[in-house]
């Protein structure tokens, strides 16, 4: 078990200008699990790979507890990893697939055996040991691929998407387990994936990528309370938040027919004339005929809430907003309300820069 | 046979087993798996079995039958011997040795030759296919291009290579081999000729093995030996098998290559070379004609029956999703 280190690591592909990871800096505690999460193309596998070595590292510095490794062959690394298609070796039973870096390894054969049947137990992959992957079912192949890489107390677990490739439920069910089996085990791990949800159950911490370049790295929660710029705030939380440029005016912000009280000195950091507003569907309520007006197009109704998917026009520009509503006591399709900003959880962005302003 | 008509066709198939059929090959199945076609290819079997069976007839009649009536008289009066095969395989005469004596020499030819250009060209293969280093398409488009070269054409200089060695002006850069007259120079010359397809062929199929399932060996910590012999190998058996198949077979039929590399050398020429040289000379004796030439089929069809399963496992199933 080790940190793990980025320091301003960078890639580039051959033939490319752009790089694919842009100087990343981050610092991965010891038994901590860490997510990488961003849309696709954004870098996040990339990052993952680099610190795999199965992406060559064209600038900057990886370290692995306290080794460098940016120039080591991925076989002297010391980690395991999970791939999004599991990447199971198809000519070898479940327990020679466990054990296969034990084997390369030299371990003996008892040992081996033994480790790959704790690992099975861990797992519930003991009835199927002796089985081929093609006679596995999806989530059967998931568990196997995550034994392989448990089996040999790596280092460090590196997890690209492997729960993609799961159906929704089970996607659910896996999550869960594999978060509690990484805290149990304690073990250092990176872990990719394009579900913020799925990065905001399972991290500890979660550092959000765009266009290679790292935005936040922060808690769970921090990011969904104090996201530092509007690509984390809108990016992070589902529905997304509503993110409004309007225009500041005496004491706050221009919310429709009313003003939200900000702090001037927030304001102040910023001279444009507008500020992005960000306010999450749970802070933006229906009131009586203060704020935006809205007509709303569809009422998502989830059970015990509802999402209200609402239109507004703001100084001649279409806007969607998301309000949560009453799962059953609701405005409907077609009805105009006024959404208002309430319990003063408010995120100012600056418009240009679209750095966090309070 | 027509093995060696057939050869590049059937190859073409086997390099991309994995494939997921797109709406032509689907197209294309659906014809050859049709009424009609499989009625085609039972009149073609037929007809290719006809003569085959005819000669397996024949060469169990006596010399007298053989001459003086149609092998499908014999079922008629059925007369058996195996004279035909005895005399074929044992009996030599003061400049020809016995026919066991070019049979064992095929297979003194044939195992090396198909054995040598398949461990290089795998090797090969799977540098081209999954190391990264410069000029690597540059060496695999040369090797690809190199097919185009007629074997015809690069005859004579090689056996000059052979004897004489390579001499350039009057520096002498490889002194004359001595080889000539062993089996050396046959077994040089169909590796080199059987080279670039198949290091073209098995560059594609382990190109096919997943790129994942590469990466995960060598995040489990393998080399790029231990990668190759634990996981690529494993993977390219039906590949190398399909393949192993069709070398063997090809220089087991090969004429060209035996006669001209073997010098004439009786004792290393391979039972083509003889029965070529039977038709020739003892063009009236049918029945130990009959008894060689199916000597000398009989092994192409057991390798194929005994290998064939290679050709249509799909060993790849199961290891990534989808």
């Amino acid at each position: 078990m080790a940190s793990v280190k980025f320091q301003k690591a960078s890639r580039v592909y051959p033939g490319g200008t752009v790089p694919a990871v842009d100087a990343i800096d981050l610092e991965i505690a010891d038994g901590e699990f860490l997510v990488l999460v961003g849309p696709s193309g954004c870098g996040k596998s990339t990052t993952l790979r680099m610190l795999a070595g199965l992406e060559e590292v064209n600038g900057g510095q990886i370290l692995i507890g306290d080794r460098d490794v940016t120039n080591i062959p991925p076989k002297d690394r010391d980690i395991a990893m999970v791939f999004q298609n599991y990447a199971l070796y198809p000519h070898m039973t479940v327990a020679e697939n466990m054990g296969f870096a034990l084997k390369i390894a030299g371990v003996a054969k008892e040992e081996r055996a033994a480790r790959v049947l704790d690992a099975a137990k861990l797992l519930d992959l003991e009835p199927y040991l002796n089985r081929k992957p093609k006679a596995l079912s999806g989530g059967q192949r998931q568990r196997v691929a995550m034994g392989r890489a448990i089996v040999r107390k790596p280092q460090v677990f590196l997890m690209d998407e492997p729960l993609s490739n799961l159906d929704a439920k089970l996607r659910v069910q896996t999550r869960t387990q594999i978060a509690s089996l990484q805290r149990r085990l304690g073990v250092t791990t990176v872990y990719v994936t394009h579900d913020q949800v799925e990065a905001m159950t399972m991290g500890d911490r979660v550092a959000v990528l765009k266009d290679g370049v790292l935005q936040q790295v922060a808690t769970p929660r921090e990011l969904y309370e104090t996201p530092k710029n509007v690509f984390v705030a809108g990016f992070i939380g589902s529905p997304a938040m509503n993110l409004l440029q309007l225009p500041i005016v005496e004491g706050g912000v221009q919310f429709g027919n009313t003003v939200v009280k900000i702090d001037r000195a927030v304001l102040s950091k910023t001279n444009a004339k507008l500020v992005t507003l960000g306010v999450r569907p749970e802070n933006l309520v229906v009131s009586g005929n203060e704020g935006i007006s809205v007509e709303v197009d569809v009422v998502e109704e989830l059970g015990s809430d509802g999402y209200l998917y609402g239109s507004a026009t703001i100084d001649g520009a279409h806007h969607e907003l998301v309000s949560r509503v009453d799962g059953r006591d609701h405005p409907h399709k077609g009805d105009t309300v006024f959404l208002t900003p309430a319990g003063g959880i408010m995120h100012l962005f600056d418009v240009e820069t679209g750095e966090r302003l309070n | 046979m027509s093995i060696q008509a057939d050869k590049p066709a059937k190859k073409i198939k086997v390099a991309k087993p994995s494939k997921e059929p797109s709406a032509g090959v689907k197209k294309m199945k659906d014809a050859f798996s049709s009424p009609w076609a499989s009625f085609a290819a039972i009149v073609i079997a037929i007809f290719w079995t006809i003569p085959t069976f005819g000669l397996l007839v024949s060469s169990f009649r006596p010399e007298l039958d053989i001459n003086n009536s149609g092998w499908w008289t014999f079922f008629l009066s059925p007369n058996v011997t195996l004279e035909n095969y005895e005399s074929a395989l044992f009996q030599g005469t003061a400049v020809t040795p016995p026919l066991s004596q070019y049979f064992f020499n095929s297979f003194a030819i044939t195992l090396p030759a198909a054995i040598f250009p398949l461990t290089l060209a795998v090797f090969a293969a799977y540098a081209l296919a999954w190391f990264d280093f410069k000029g690597k398409n540059f060496i695999f488009f040369g090797i690809f291009a190199l097919q185009v070269i007629p074997l015809q054409m690069s005859l004579v200089p090689l056996l000059q290579l052979f004897a004489k060695g390579l001499v350039f002006g009057d520096s002498v850069l490889i002194p004359p081999l001595g080889i000539t007259g062993t089996y050396i120079p046959i077994w040089i010359a169909h590796t080199i000729f059987a080279l670039p397809l198949a290091i073209f062929l098995m560059h594609n199929f382990l190109r096919q093995i997943p790129r994942e399932l590469i990466e995960a060996a060598r995040v489990d910590g393998a080399g790029w030996f231990s990668l190759f012999r634990q996981v690529v190998f494993p993977l390219s058996i039906p590949a190398i098998a399909s393949f192993a198949i069709f070398q063997f077979l090809w220089v087991w039929n090969d004429l060209l290559v035996g006669l001209t590399f073997g010098g004439g050398v009786k004792d290393i020429a391979p039972l083509t070379v003889r029965l070529a040289e039977m038709v020739g000379t003892r063009g009236s004796n049918w029945e130990v004609l009959t008894a060689g030439a199916f000597i000398s089929m009989i092994v192409p069809l057991i390798v194929f029956f005994a290998l064939q399963r290679y050709f249509v496992r799909g060993l790849l199933a199961g290891s990534v999703k989808g």
